[in-house]
């Protein structure tokens, strides 16, 4: 009981569905190999800056989806929304934020 | 003793025979992505000689030769520079000269290594031999900001080129004396040079732009007429396709008269010709190029492509300026290179764990070999290339 409650608060708490383990794994190697190509594999950056969490702290969430889904014009940060929809991007904020595994 | 000496000698006889010789014209690095690691390759048996681990971040890597065709020098991406001794199959020297690197070039005389970095923003360049530091050249700009570098050449006279990302210029530096690099600037370029390429004779440097349409071109016969735009009204800003990955300038692309480039922020191969720096024709592709190839004799190119089309090759004809052949490879294509002639081509593609050997000719996959992630191919030949 404990632990469903707990995983209702996660939901809530970025509002948002939570992918499937399909898509996860799909997302992850986006993130890998595409994210990666500018932000690096690491995500220590590169042409791109890097997706740590103490660079993206302070940073609220909505700028960051916004960021993955509409790109950033000006810059070489394209709109990923062709390829993901708003959970996903917020599923991926939440994977930033908790740092390379 | 006596009886001894013939079991001796006969003993040091077999040895020698069974050493096996081998030259290094033939071989090439495959360099394995994620484990951050490089396989030596024979080009001529298809086969791989040896696996050089622990050489860092290498997602995104390239690889210089030594003028002997010995040494192979990997820049990986987390600043490492790697020095492999191919005869050996051994790690020769390896030292991590900044935080977050792109490439490389080597030097005319094969006496010097240069790496341009991001972090810090910059050049830097070693002795080819030691590995040690020779020279290092902040790419600083306004107001004393360092600038992303990319780009990064050889040229003829001793000299590198590259170009400023973050402010739009080109640089090159005579390195004739080493202890005293000579700077040349060339400022308003255009915005987001994000790569650059030299001509096979060493006379023209073209930066690619991302900021805004076109190329630049430096004549460097003639470096005192300044920058030159190319293509500068070919996309508007309003038609531009998002990009979704840099395309590469390295694989410089010169055939029969025409230069071939990918078009940023369209699904487009840019011939322009040569004398006029004018467009001759857009060649529609599949996708956002990213390698534009020329075979080594000119009569192919090869394209591929931005995820999602990244499961593609597509073969320009050059005699007709048009698409001869569209391949699938298999999943994310990444990178290829021609055996010295060109009648064969290697395919890295990183998702299915493999490098795909291609006949040119027949476009048929004549063998493979595996490769964990592979990201990149690069062939000793490129030791006596200017440019490579």
């Amino acid at each position: 009981m404990k632990k469903s409650l707990l995983l209702l608060g996660v939901t809530l708490n970025c509002l948002a569905a939570e992918p499937t383990s399909v898509r996860q794994a799909e997302l992850r190697h986006l993130l890998k190999n595409d994210c990666g190509a500018c932000h690096g594999l690491t995500l220590h950056g590169g042409m791109g800056p890097a997706l740590l969490p103490e660079t993206l702290k302070g940073k609220p969430d909505e700028f960051l989806v916004s960021t993955i889904l509409n790109g950033r014009k000006g810059t070489p940060m394209p709109p990923w929304k062709p390829f993901m929809n708003a959970d996903d991007a917020h599923w991926l904020v939440n994977i930033l934020r908790q740092g390379p595994q | 003793m006596k009886n001894r000496l013939p079991l001796l000698l006969g003993l040091l006889l077999t040895f020698n025979a069974n050493a096996e010789l081998r030259a290094t014209g033939d071989l090439g690095i495959i360099i394995e992505r994620e484990a951050g690691s490089a396989l030596i390759i024979d080009t001529t048996e298809h086969k791989q000689l040896a696996r050089i681990d622990k050489l860092g971040d290498l997602s995104h890597a390239s690889v210089v030769f030594s003028r002997d065709q010995r040494f192979a020098y990997i820049f990986g991406r987390d600043g490492g520079l790697s020095k492999i001794d191919l005869l050996q199959d051994k790690l020769d020297k390896r030292i991590v000269q900044a935080g977050n690197s792109i490439g490389g070039a080597i030097s005319q005389d094969g006496t010097l290594i240069a790496v341009s970095n991001y972090t810090p923003g910059g050049v830097k360049i070693f002795s080819a031999d030691t590995l040690e530091l020779v020279a290092d050249i902040p790419a600083e700009y306004a107001d004393g900001k360092l600038s992303k570098v990319v780009g990064l050449v050889d040229a003829p006279d001793q000299r590198f080129v590259f170009s400023l990302f973050d402010a739009g210029e080109i640089w090159t530096i005579d390195m004739s004396t080493p202890k005293k690099p000579k700077i040349e600037k060339f400022k308003n370029v255009g915005k987001f040079p994000y790569d650059g390429l030299i001509t096979s004779d060493g006379r023209f440097y073209i930066a690619g732009l991302f900021g805004e349409s076109g190329l630049s071109l430096l004549d460097l016969w003639e470096p005192e007429k300044g920058i030159k735009r190319i293509l500068p009204d070919y996309v508007k800003p309003d038609e531009q396709l998002p990009v979704y990955k840099m395309p590469h300038l390295e694989g410089w692309a010169v055939a029969d008269d025409y230069i071939f480039v990918p078009a940023i922020g369209k699904n487009e191969v840019l011939v322009i010709d040569k004398q006029s720096w004018k467009l001759v024709k857009a060649i529609p592709v599949a996708g956002q190029p990213v390698f534009v190839m020329a075979r080594p004799d000119g009569r192919q190119v090869w394209v591929n492509f931005a995820t999602p089309e990244n499961n593609k090759l597509q073969v320009i004809d050059v005699k007709g300026l048009d698409l001869q052949s569209t391949l699938t490879p298999g999943h994310a294509v990444l990178h290829m290179e021609f055996t010295p002639r060109g009648e064969n081509v290697w395919v890295a593609v990183r998702d299915d764990d493999q490098v795909l050997v291609y006949d040119t000719h027949t476009l048929k996959e004549i063998a493979h070999l595996p490769a964990q992630k592979p990201n990149g191919v690069f062939f000793t030949s490129r030791a006596n290339k200017i440019g490579f």
